[in-house]
């Protein structure tokens, strides 16, 4: 560890890198994946003064990272779960004060809406759970919850506001990490795919070598390939944007079935869940398919997902849809991420697997990355998310 | 949920695709889907949107004594599934089912950004005279013409018999490629007559080559436009300006459903068939070269989809030499560089997104432009900012993605 760290943090060594060629020396740190989880990675690593490079097959937050919502949300699917999104919901609240105005932070909220008196009994424990854990949120009742969104249609039984949820304009804050950590010294190499991982750095598709010390594998479902061992299957789910309608909706919603679509084992579900993005426009979710594998768009599911928002609320049928897409989601079997050490190696680092959760846990990805690498004390427990753990059960 | 099927499904209802559905429908049941309330597409648009040219009017009834059922005001949004598209209609969304499918959704107007372009006042040359085709009134407006091409005097044409001032047109070609370019009207004896009665009609208006617009003056609205030719620059008051910078061909529905695109044109061989398996493309997304082009292509490509490969063939002369027309003045009017310098860092590119020249120019590609700055990703859906990225900075467009138009989240 003490030659990673004064090694680090010369302005000179930086600029002869560039100037020679990236393989005569020998970087701190490898990134593999400039995602949003790659993105915080290098950024946490080169604050602290490693030397890093980011390697990029393609361009900077254009796989799942582009794909998905930016909801920053904390989720009670299991302790593990619920420790990692409340640890990085801080983080991100934390950075509000440096992002710019263009990566759209808006806290305005999550309300999972609850449709029945059951779902009703589902909030008062997430309202327990929450409180004992030192989050704050408010039961809504049939009124207050119409109050709050005058769209939802009537006879909805309440729902819970977690008032410390928020919504990021994902791409640009993905890239103020970039530049954060470009700020601190780091290299960014796009349009170069890394075919190995060898115990000195990385093998790139054009033959080309980076020479570094550690390697943080943080390739979203790719990074399976590059490390043995871990298992990330591709979650395909769609997405609907809609033209600006300011204040049609002002948290962002989501049915508690959410939580069965997102974490039940079904191959196929959708779920009502509809953000208000900073621009006026809405983006609406969600599903979910195991095993498709192409990016095409299936209008079964696109049908599925609207007919099920229109039973929430019937004013999103009249509004003009202008994309709908698809993106792949990283899951691994237990719904947790692969962060830390890859067991018997001594050089590989994994931050991948996040699942639809990647954008609320990047931050706190980083810096258990960090921690680890720099043998400091994490802030809450690795163990859950190690890439050696069992994973077959949960 | 509705549906109906055909043999022959042909989007768009213009010069392409109605001789296509004539062609088509001597043996086939065809269906014409077009988004426009009338036939006759952009070219043959008239007053009130009733088609009056003799030749359109002629080939609509050539198609009304067939098995041709037209759709009209029938947006395709989406493919879905194997051989059917998605349409949505005032009667809601509809299935059209099809076994061959020929697509002329024909072009639409090149913006180019220059500052003051997105003040009222300002318009494609094409969209002022479809708005005054529509009842907008232009009489004692003074206006400027700018752009290129031959387009710049129908409209000038067809402006000042409605009562407009035409303060100038402005040619941004030089004087000596359209000279050159004379040269091929006197291969074509009945254009070089339309070209000389049109000009001789406007014989008192200001035709100024090697001259352009670099910017659209005015507070609230247009009040002038400053014009360059030859390093001289100076200011000319006007109510509007109409610009027209060529043709972008309307190639997103060809994309999602996978023909290849070749240069920004889909690709087709020499019986229009694109490179998805029983698919056909006539008119400008092939390729801008006129309304002879894609009347020839349309007649073609719904000979081919029908299997009347022979009689096809017999075309392929005429449809070649109205493509060696279209190429003869795509070079004449090639857009000169200098029009590639006139954005300034604050001069809006993308509308819908407010993105300025400054912020994409810190770009390399339009993928990467498009996600960090949300260009391209508004209700146009790129469709203006896409081509003038591709002149500005050499971007290819992105992936096309459904719905093909904004639509109603009910019919999606």
């Amino acid at each position: 560890m003490t030659t990673i760290l004064t090694a680090s943090g010369s302005r000179e060594f930086i600029f002869d890198l560039l100037q020679m060629t990236t393989s005569t020396k020998t970087f701190d740190v490898a990134v593999i994946g400039a995602g949003i989880v790659g993105a915080a990675c290098a950024a946490s690593l080169a604050r602290e003064g490693l030397h890093v490079v980011i390697v990029e097959s393609k361009n900077v937050a254009s796989g799942a990272t582009a794909a998905g919502m930016g909801h920053i949300v904390v989720m009670d699917d299991s302790d593990a779960q619920f420790a990692l999104t409340q640890y990085s919901q801080t983080l991100w609240n934390e950075l509000v004060p440096e992002l710019p105005t263009l990566a759209e932070f808006e806290n305005c909220g999550t309300i999972w809406v609850a449709a029945d008196d059951e779902e009703m009994n589902e909030v008062r424990r997430k309202h327990d759970l929450y409180s004992s854990r030192g989050l704050n949120s408010e039961i809504l009742d049939e009124r207050s919850l119409r109050n709050a969104e005058p769209n939802l249609r009537e006879g909805l039984a309440g729902g819970l506001l977690v008032r410390g949820d928020s919504v990021v304009y994902q791409l640009f804050a993905t890239r103020y990490l970039i530049e954060t950590a470009k700020q601190n010294g780091s290299v960014l190499r796009t349009g170069r795919r890394v075919l190995e991982i060898t115990d000195d750095g990385v093998k790139l598709d054009n033959g080309e070598r980076i020479l570094s010390k550690l390697i943080v594998n943080a390739a979203g479902f790719a990074a399976a390939d590059l490390s043995p061992g871990l298992v990330i299957a591709k979650r395909k789910g769609h997405l609907i944007i809609t033209e600006r309608y300011p204040n049609f909706v002002r948290h962002q919603l989501v049915e508690l079935g959410y939580l069965r679509s997102a974490h039940g084992t079904s191959s196929e579900s959708v779920a009502f869940n509809v953000q208000p993005r900073g621009t006026g426009q809405l983006l609406l979710g969600s599903s979910r398919q195991f095993g498709a594998e192409t990016d095409e768009i299936d209008h079964n599911i696109v049908r599925r997902m609207t007919s099920r928002a229109f039973e929430f609320m019937a004013g999103l049928r009249s509004l003009s849809v202008t994309r709908v897409w698809t993106g792949f989601r990283p899951a691994t079997p237990d719904n947790l991420p692969y962060i830390g050490k890859l067991p018997d190696s001594e050089n590989v680092y994994v931050a991948a697997g996040h699942e639809g959760l990647g954008i609320t846990t990047s931050i706190g990805t980083a810096e258990l990355i960090t921690d680890t690498i720099l043998g400091r004390e994490t802030a809450i427990p690795i163990d859950p998310y190690l890439p050696g753990r069992r994973t077959d059960t949960h | 949920m509705n549906k109906t099927s055909c043999e022959v499904l042909i989007v768009g209802g213009g010069a392409a695709g109605l001789s296509a559905a004539a062609a088509a429908s001597k043996t086939a049941r065809v269906l014409i889907a077009d988004d426009n309330p009338n036939l006759g597409g952009q070219i043959w648009r008239a007053e009130l949107g009733k088609t009056k040219s003799p030749q359109a009017l002629e080939l609509i009834k050539s198609i009304g004594s067939g098995k041709v059922q037209v759709m009209n005001n029938a947006q395709i949004f989406a493919a879905s599934g194997t051989n059917c598209l998605l349409a949505e209609t005032p009667e809601g969304r509809i299935e059209l089912e099809y076994e061959k499918l020929i697509i002329a959704t024909g072009a639409r107007e090149r913006f180019l950004p220059f500052p003051g372009w997105t003040l009222p006042g300002v318009f494609g040359a094409g969209g002022l005279q479809a708005l005054v085709k529509g009842g907008l009134s232009v009489a004692g407006k003074r206006i400027v013409v700018s752009g290129t091409g031959p387009l710049l005097f129908a409209v000038a044409d067809y402006l000042k018999n409605k009562g407009a001032i035409v303060a100038a047109i402005a040619e941004q070609a030089t004087s000596f490629n359209i000279r050159r370019f004379g040269l091929h009207l006197l291969a074509r004896p009945s254009k070089l007559a339309q070209a000389i009665t049109i000009r001789s009609r406007l014989l008192n208006i200001p035709y100024l080559t090697g001259c352009w617009v670099t910017k659209a003056i005015g507070d609230e609205k247009l009040t002038a436009v400053t014009l360059v030719s030859g390093g001289r620059s100076w200011d000319v008051e006007c109510d509007f300006l109409a610009c027209g910078f060529h043709l972008v061909p309307n190639t997103e529905l060809a994309s999602i459903l996978g023909c290849r695109i070749d240069n920004g044109y889909v690709a087709v061989d020499e019986f229009q068939r694109t490179s998805a398996n029983g698919i056909y493309c006539a008119g400008e997304p092939t390729g801008m070269a006129g309304v002879e082009s894609s009347l020839a292509e349309g007649k073609i490509a719904g000979l081919a989809a029908t299997g009347q490969s022979e009689t096809a063939r017999s075309l392929f002369a005429e449809r070649d030499r109205a493509r060696g027309f279209g190429n003869a003045l795509n070079d004449a009017f090639a857009l000169r560089n200098e029009l590639k310098t006139l954005a300034q860092p604050d001069t809006i590119v993308c509308r819908c997104e407010d993105v300025t020249y400054g912020r994409l120019s810190e770009f390399d590609n339009s993928r990467e432009a498009k996600l960090q700055t949300r260009c391209g990703m508004g209700s146009c859906q790129g469709r203006v900012c896409g081509a003038a990225n591709e002149f500005l900075f050499g971007w290819k467009p992105g992936t096309v993605r459904p719905p093909i138009f904004p639509v109603r989240m009910e019919e999606l």
